[in-house]
């Protein structure tokens, strides 16, 4: 059996790129130390790029020197010419994109890592001298068949999932679930078959097993993610993240690379945690966002018992009249304000109150916005201080010393049903209690429309709550101006 | 390396990562996302053995492809990252 034979120096380096990625995540404990985390992490990168091209530099034994013919020369161009390209699409991309659509930036970046995944794998299948995985009979070592097998179907899955996830995200294609007839027998006799194909390929390395599953591979991240809705994608974005790492780490095992398996296993347990942390604050179980179909049933069941109740309407002036006069204001924003673009005129909002001696909070759910922690994103853009922002748990207790409680762009996480109507489809959720303020201020475009649950929300309707019907920019614009007077 | 020292690394890892993400604050969980994205990219490491590699035109020229989709993610992530993380501020500095 023939191994790569790295030198010691090369296994130290890749040791230390993983050590310094490690600390990269550390780093984003507080955002004091997260702008030092990220450079751990590009040094870590940079380290396990300069080790690799070291390591395969054609340096003769017994020499230090690099004696390269012109052949790995022009070989030499095409892979600085390659990483050159990505560079300047990378940074490109990055400087351009609207922060409302980081969501679809990084389900488009995890599918190229799916697909980087994919490549290496056949690759390595197509040349596994290279990569030292030839066996003494001649065939590949069927460890390494394996785990190559599992890297490049996840690797598949991870990339045509987040194509159908972009695409939703993105608008390319409607949020509303497909739901395919008999999907889930579909689906699990494809994940079966592809895991079948992987354990064949063990005994067998021809060319049809590895191109079925990797076809196969395509097409389930296909049918996974199509009969998911639109507002589950942060639990899908999440669950793609962790894919992204496992497929990483899988190519680390063939590889016998430790930065690849350090790495694959973070970011394989990160993307984990964060959909546990998703469907947690949904009250949903991984399997039912998964099994797909959520938001279509609801809506269907909201359409009943339509009694008319009554509500009150508020003006822009009567808000900054309230606003003004408060103690203490708790702003709730959902994904509604990001479609608005309303954060950058909410902070000025924000900024008039405190002016007036007001205390102003954020309050933010952990599924607000379309990816965890999209709307600390958001109104970090806008210049909100993040002291100023608040997790869930920590602003709930403090709702009943609040004067004001304004609504925007949000719906489902404020709604008293999840607490106490067991019929429900969010009950269980946890939500703000933001009843028991003093007075609500409820930022809606009309009355009919519902939240993505498809319920009723009782708040609109108590006796304490102002709706203020309008766009949710132009309503606070004209609270801006009211206050300005 | 064997099998099993590897595995035992692997193990070890995913340990480290359940605790380190635990410990990242929710109000930075989108650019976690990102620089996970841009970590996971070290699969540009296999990219660039594939691509170095002599004996092979067609393993060589999809290990290129692989560097190019690795190296757009690096650096995209990284970038993108950074941008997100110089908005974070204090109050009152």
């Amino acid at each position: 059996m023939e191994l790569v034979v790295l030198p010691a120096w090369a296994l130290i380096a890749y040791l230390a790129s993983g050590v310094l990625f490690i600390l990269a995540l550390r780093g984003l404990s507080s955002p004091r130390t997260s702008q030092a985390g990220n450079r751990y992490g590009m040094a870590g990168m940079a380290i396990a790029v300069v080790t690799t091209m070291a390591t395969q530099a054609p340096i003769p034994p017994g020499d230090w020197l690099p004696q390269p013919t012109p052949e790995d020369l022009v070989i030499l161009a095409k892979i600085v010419a390659a990483l050159a390209l990505g560079a300047v699409i990378g940074v490109t991309i990055a400087r351009r994109i609207a922060m409302t659509d980081m969501p679809q930036l990084v389900a488009a970046f995890h599918s190229l890592v799916g697909l980087a995944a994919v490549l290496v794998g056949w690759a390595a299948y197509l040349n596994p001298a290279a990569f030292g995985i030839v066996g003494a009979d001649g065939f590949i070592n069927p460890v390494s068949r394996l785990e190559m097998g599992l890297g490049i179907a996840i690797g598949a899955i991870t990339f045509s999932g987040s194509i159908i996830a972009f695409a939703k995200l993105n608008g390319n294609m409607s949020g509303s679930p497909i739901m395919l007839p008999g999907r889930h027998i579909i689906n699990l006799g494809t994940i079966l078959a592809i895991l079948g194909l992987c354990g064949w390929f063990m005994t067998d390395q021809s060319l049809w097993v590895i191109a079925a599953f990797t076809a196969l591979a395509f097409l389930i991240g296909f049918l996974l993610i199509i009969p998911i809705g639109g507002a589950d994608m942060p639990v899908v974005v999440s669950m793609l993240n962790s894919y992204s790492g496992w497929a990483a780490a899988a190519m680390g095992f063939t590889l016998h690379n430790t930065a690849m398996i350090i790495t694959g296993a973070l970011v394989g347990s990160s993307g984990a945690i964060l959909s546990y942390i998703m469907c947690k604050a949904m009250n949903r179980s991984f399997l039912s966002v998964i099994a797909g179909g959520f938001g279509v049933d609801a809506a269907a069941g909201g359409g009943e018992a339509k009694e008319q109740r009554p509500w009150k309407r508020g003006s822009a002036e009567d808000a900054a009249f309230l606003l003004k006069e408060s103690e203490q204001v708790i702003i709730i924003p959902g994904y509604g304000m990001a479609v608005a673009q309303a954060q950058h005129v909410l902070r000025e909002m924000g900024d008039l109150l405190k002016a007036e001696g007001v205390r102003v909070k954020y309050a933010i759910h952990p599924v607000a916005g379309r990816m965890p922690g999209h709307m600390n994103v958001l109104l970090a853009e806008a210049n909100v201080p993040y002291d100023d922002v608040f997790e869930l748990e920590d602003i709930n207790g403090e709702f009943a010393q609040t004067d004001v409680a304004f609504i925007i762009g949000a719906n489902d996480v404020v709604n008293p049903a999840a607490k106490t109507d067991k019929t429900s489809p969010i009950y269980g959720m946890p939500v703000f209690d933001v009843d028991k303020a003093k007075t609500i201020m409820f930022i809606k475009r009309s009355m009919g429309g519902v939240g993505y649950a498809g319920v009723d929300n009782d708040v609109f309707y108590m006796d304490q709550t102002m709706m203020l019907l309008a766009d949710a920019k132009k309503m606070v614009e004209e609270i801006v101006k009211a206050l300005a007077h | 390396m064997e099998f099993i020292s590897i595995l035992s690394i692997f193990v070890m890892a995913c340990f480290v990562g359940y605790y380190v993400v635990w410990s990242v604050t929710p109000a930075l969980h989108t650019p976690l996302m990102a620089v996970t994205n841009a970590i996971s990219s070290v699969i540009v490491v296999g990219a660039l053995v594939a691509a170095a590699a002599k004996g092979g035109a067609a393993s060589s020229w999809l290990g290129l492809a692989a560097v190019v989709m690795a190296s757009i993610n690096i650096f995209g992530g990284f970038a993108v990252t950074a941008r997100m993380l110089a908005m974070y501020k204090k109050k009152d500095r």
